[in-house]
């Protein structure tokens, strides 16, 4: 476990190293950044194999940072940011693999896409407030210089509204922090002490930071209705990008929402829990029927994350330790389909046919074109849909049988969603991939769709895939992590702190 | 049997098949159909090892296996077998071999369609064996994606919209079962039918949960199987879906898939709610009513003798859920009646899939040999043309008819006559489905095989002697079960008996 913080130093290292292995030559700087990736990814792992589940956080460093304002730098782990740092090292490397055909400026693209894996894995790391935050705007300038110069579609317009989304939503959250602070006479910024600190202020004020703190870290979830940069955002970025946008950054808001805002502030979640749960199901829905009708392939999986993420949104709303176990796993899940998801139409279809128009694909006969693209995106659509035996589908049922225990009305409308995704899923799967009946048409005739699935694009599908099956048949190995986890101090606030 | 998992390897092996089958991209087409048949045959092999080895005395679960699986979750890989599983076994180990041989001659990527059929036929078998929701869930969902690309990828015109609605409506009445099934776990921690049945039996469901609540968690299952089923009026999706689908995938179906639904009704739905089922049981006999009737008499609108087939499925599927329904309205006051309808209810779960498939078997020879046309009024006169074929075709519509002598009457009997016990009413409007049922199979026989042949239809070839392999396994057994259906009973009449004794 104490190795963890390593996987932060060497994201940053890597991404000084890419840099200046970028200037000699760009297959030195992908390597650079595979290696650096892995090596980070394998960290994890490491320490992953040699956890104890306990109720326990672990502190792995721990020193005074400034000290007149009480600010440490203060690392540590337990189950749920083991399972969230698993994920980062996951996302991030399949992420590089489809990043391999980045010819411009390649150096320069894996120094920001490692300097944004470094800033994720210190989020998940963080045990104060302040270098949480600290962390969490480390990851938002990368992904603005990812998208602006390398996206494609409207990629300023992209870049831009996801920027100032995410600063709009961080500037809420230190204001929230503030707040704390300094009504509270707080003695420093650690979680803990925030969280003694927040018990002293008046429940009015407790209601209005919660508010505050909550919708901040939500924007970066994706919740509705300030959803409104994820789809435009992933759209525009470069595939690796979007992986990682939708597999970890989304999952920044949401542990933000967990870590941050429940436990310091119950009774404010106590108060503002029907809204949050009508917005996450609200979400769940619109963002499905939304996804329906899309016209832009890449749409309907940006879209598609909104929708997912509202389930997350929902197990946390919910506040019981079973719908958090499920909203965990359910990032999880996600982090990995959604990948895999981006990976398939943004680097395997979009970069042979370069449309993304579904109009477009329905006229090429691509399940002949490209099988394996196809195959890969039919189970990772399957996946997406909750098909039992992936890992969608513990998530969404835990979620659900949690929620039920609160509102069945919630569960209820969250169910249809479910029924939403697997009709925009099968919708996508059949026009892009089966719309062609065509049997004339066929590799001879389009040669620039003959462009062969390359071992980068292969490994990144299959160690994906991979992941996802595994959960889906032994969400055991990730819930054995979170739910003891569940138990930990800070927590037993949520559950304990007047919340039903 | 403890060293040897049979009911595992009942499903595994059709799985095991197709990714054998996956790995040999380049093996020839021959070795791929003889492979793919061999694993389907595997179903009915070790089903008939189960049979001599069940003690049909017990009415519990037999073979049983269970390993834990998801401590957090408490989920158990559990499975077990009763004489209700093992019909359903030994009839998916008669009509899935026919399906394949059925599609012996499809020529667009064989390989393909035996993988997805063998993935198909072991998803079916997990569903008829598995005894606990999780795993049950997984082969009952998983089944869709095998059958939508079957029915997409080698279907008629309008494949695509069908393949589409199917799926689109069982996912639909599957999600609030995903619900209801969170719902139970919430207040019990459990997923496992047995433990949930007995809680059931024992008052524990209806103290941890409030009646409302509890109704609403029938509901959804209902629901989600209903449309599976189908019951009306969810069954719009099936004929378009059974009339689209390419042969072998319409026998399947109609054969097997349909038999989950009511296979759910009996396994799932009756044990675990038996007071809700009891107090819905007016309202659900007359949508079975309707079923039967409805579909019998649609079945007679009809002009494609494929269509015509899929509404008959509806009816004689309905019949089925009429038996449950009337079964558990009653009460336990008539159990000999209670007995002879589930008896029948059982017989023609059997029964249908093999006239049924045998049927679209039938038609699909006709649709192959006259390039596609499948139209009532297309032909005429094929029996002088096609002896043979006549013949057997025949033999599949009277046991369809439900004439005496062949298995189907003696189902159909049995049902009426356990039906009249407990609900008259409804037994006199369902012998109105009899009556269209008769017209509309006669219809269909005289306008096809007699008068005077119709255009292209001397040239009609009779069956080959593969197809008459195809056939003769369910032919036999027409005649066999119809004078002697004491050879299944005897699988399930102990137990049959016992659900009529422990009626709430």
């Amino acid at each position: 476990m104490n190795l963890l913080p390593y996987a932060i130093y060497v994201s940053f290292a890597g991404a000084a190293l890419s840099l200046i292995a970028g200037m000699r030559s760009a297959t030195l700087a992908r390597w650079t950044a595979l290696l650096t990736a892995v090596a980070s990814w394998g960290i994890t792992l490491y320490a992953a194999c040699g956890f104890t589940p306990s109720s326990e956080v672990l502190t792995l460093i721990d020193i005074p940072w400034v000290s007149q304002l009480g600010i440490h730098y203060h690392l540590a782990a337990d189950g749920i940011s083991l399972t969230l740092l698993v994920l980062t090292g996951l996302a991030a490397t399949a992420g590089i693999l489809f990043s391999w055909n980045i010819e411009e400026r390649t150096g320069e693209f894996f120094a920001f896409y490692l300097a944004l894996i470094g800033g994720v894995y210190g989020v998940f790391l963080s045990a104060d407030a302040f270098l949480f935050f600290v962390f969490y705007e480390i990851a938002i300038v990368p992904k603005y210089f990812l998208i602006a110069n390398w996206g494609s579609t409207n990629r300023e317009y992209g870049a831009m509204k996801l920027a100032l989304y995410s600063f709009a939503g961080s500037a809420l959250v230190l204001a929230g922090l503030l707040w704390i602070y300094a009504t509270g006479h707080a003695e420093g910024f650690g979680l803990g002490q925030l969280a003694q600190a927040a018990v002293t202020i008046t429940h009015g004020q407790q209601v209005a930071i919660f508010a505050l703190i909550f919708t901040g870290f939500a924007v970066l979830a994706g919740m509705f209705p300030f959803h409104t940069w994820a789809p435009t955002g992933h759209v525009a970025a470069p595939t690796g990008a979007s992986m990682l946008l939708a597999g970890v950054v989304m999952k920044l808001g949401a542990y933000g929402c967990l870590r941050v805002a429940m436990p310091l502030l119950p009774a404010g979640l106590e108060f503002w829990q029907p809204v949050i749960a009508w917005l996450a199901v609200a979400g769940i829905v619109y963002a499905g029927l939304v996804a329906l009708v899309q016209q832009d392939f890449k749409f309907v999986i940006g879209y598609s994350s909104v929708s997912h993420m509202g389930f997350v949104l929902l197990g946390l709303a919910a506040a019981n330790p079973a719908a958090v176990a499920g909203a965990v796993l359910q990032m999880f899940s996600h982090g990995v389909i959604a990948g895999l998801l981006f990976a398939v139409v943004g680097r395997m279809v979009y970069e042979r046919t370069h449309t993304r128009q579904l109009e477009h694909l329905r006229r090429l006969p691509l399940h002949r074109l490209m099988p394996f693209a196809a195959v890969v995106f039919v189970i990772a659509g399957l996946a997406s849909m909750g098909m039992p035996g992936f890992s969608g589908f513990p998530a969404e049922l835990t979620i659900l049988s949690g929620t039920w225990q609160v509102s069945k009305v919630w569960a209820l409308v969250a169910a249809v969603g479910v029924l939403v995704a697997a009709a925009f899923t099968l919708r996508a799967i059949q026009v892009a991939f089966f719309g062609s009946t065509d049997e004339a048409t066929d590799v001879t005739t389009h040669p620039h769709l003959m462009a062969p699935v390359t071992w980068p694009e292969r490994t990144g599908a299959i160690l994906l895939l991979g992941a996802t099956l595994l959960i889906g048949l032994k969400p055991d190995l990730l819930l054995n992590w979170i739910v003891p986890s569940l138990q930990s101090p800070l927590m037993q606030a949520v559950w304990h702190g007047g919340v039903r | 049997m403890s060293s040897f998992s049979l009911l595992t390897s009942i499903v595994s092996i059709p799985w095991l098949g197709a990714l054998m089958l996956a790995s040999m991209p380049r093996a020839h087409v021959k070795i791929v159909r003889v492979l793919a048949l061999l694993y389907s045959l595997s179903t009915l092999a070790l089903g008939l090892v189960a049979w001599a080895n069940f003690n049909p005395a017990a009415t519990g679960f037999q073979f049983t296996e269970q390993h834990a699986w998801i401590g957090v979750l408490n989920v158990s890989y559990h499975l077990g077998l009763d004489g209700l599983s093992l019909i359903l076994v030994l009839l998916t180990g008669l009509v899935a071999p026919a399906a394949l041989l059925a599609s012996w001659k499809v020529e667009r990527d064989p390989r393909l369609f035996c993988i997805l059929f063998l993935f198909l036929q072991g998803a079916a078998l997990g569903v008829f064996l598995a005894l606990d929701f999780f795993p049950w869930f997984i082969f009952w969902e998983l089944s869709l994606v095998p059958a939508f690309f079957l029915i997409k990828l080698w279907g008629g015109p309008d494949a695509t919209r069908a393949a589409y609605q199917f799926v689109i409506y069982t996912i639909g009445g599957s999600a609030f079962m995903l619900l209801a099934f969170a719902a139970l776990f919430a207040a019990t921690r459990t997923f496992d039918f047995v433990a949930l049945a007995a809680a059931a039996q024992s008052g524990g469901l209806a103290t941890k949960i409030s009646a409302r609540a509890l109704t609403a968690i029938f509901l959804g299952v209902l629901l989600g199987l209903a449309v599976k089923v189908p019951l009306f009026p969810f069954h719009t999706w099936l004929p378009s879906a059974y009339a689209e689908a390419p042969t072998g995938a319409s026998m399947f179906l109609t054969g097997i898939m349909s038999k989950m639904g009511v296979y759910g009704f009996l396994r799932i739905l009756w044990p675990l709610f038996p007071a809700q089922l009891h107090a819905a049981a007016p309202v659900l006999i007359v949508l079975a009513l309707a079923g039967v009737v409805l579909g019998a008499f649609a079945a007679m609108a009809q002009t494609d003798l494929k269509r015509m087939v899929a509404y008959s499925s509806i009816n004689h599927v309905s019949y089925c859920l009429l038996a449950l329904f009337a079964v558990a309205g009653a009460g336990a006051a008539h159990a000999a009646a209670s007995g002879a309808a589930l008896s029948g209810a059982l017989l023609q779960m059997f029964n249908h899939g093999l006239s049924a498939s045998a049927l679209f078997f039938c038609i699909g020879i006709i649709e192959s040999r006259s390039g596609g046309k499948r139209g009532l009024n297309d032909f005429g006169g094929l029996r002088t043309a096609a002896p043979m074929f006549a013949g057997l075709c025949g033999i599949a519509m009277f046991s369809s008819l439900g004439l005496p002598g062949l298995n189907g009457f003696v189902g159909e009997f049995l049902i009426f006559r356990g039906v009249f016990g407990l609900v008259p009413w409804a037994a006199a409007v369902g012998t109105l489905a009899l009556f269209a049922t008769a017209y509309f199979l006669l219809t269909f026989w005289q306008r096809v095989f007699h008068g005077p042949q119709g255009p292209g239809v001397a040239s009609f070839r009779d069956l080959s002697g593969l197809e008459i392999l195809t056939l003769a396994p369910a032919l036999v057994l027409m005649f066999v079960l119809g004078v002697w259906p004491q050879l299944l009973v005897s699988i399930f009449n102990p137990l049959v008996t016992a659900w009529a004794a422990h009626l709430p």
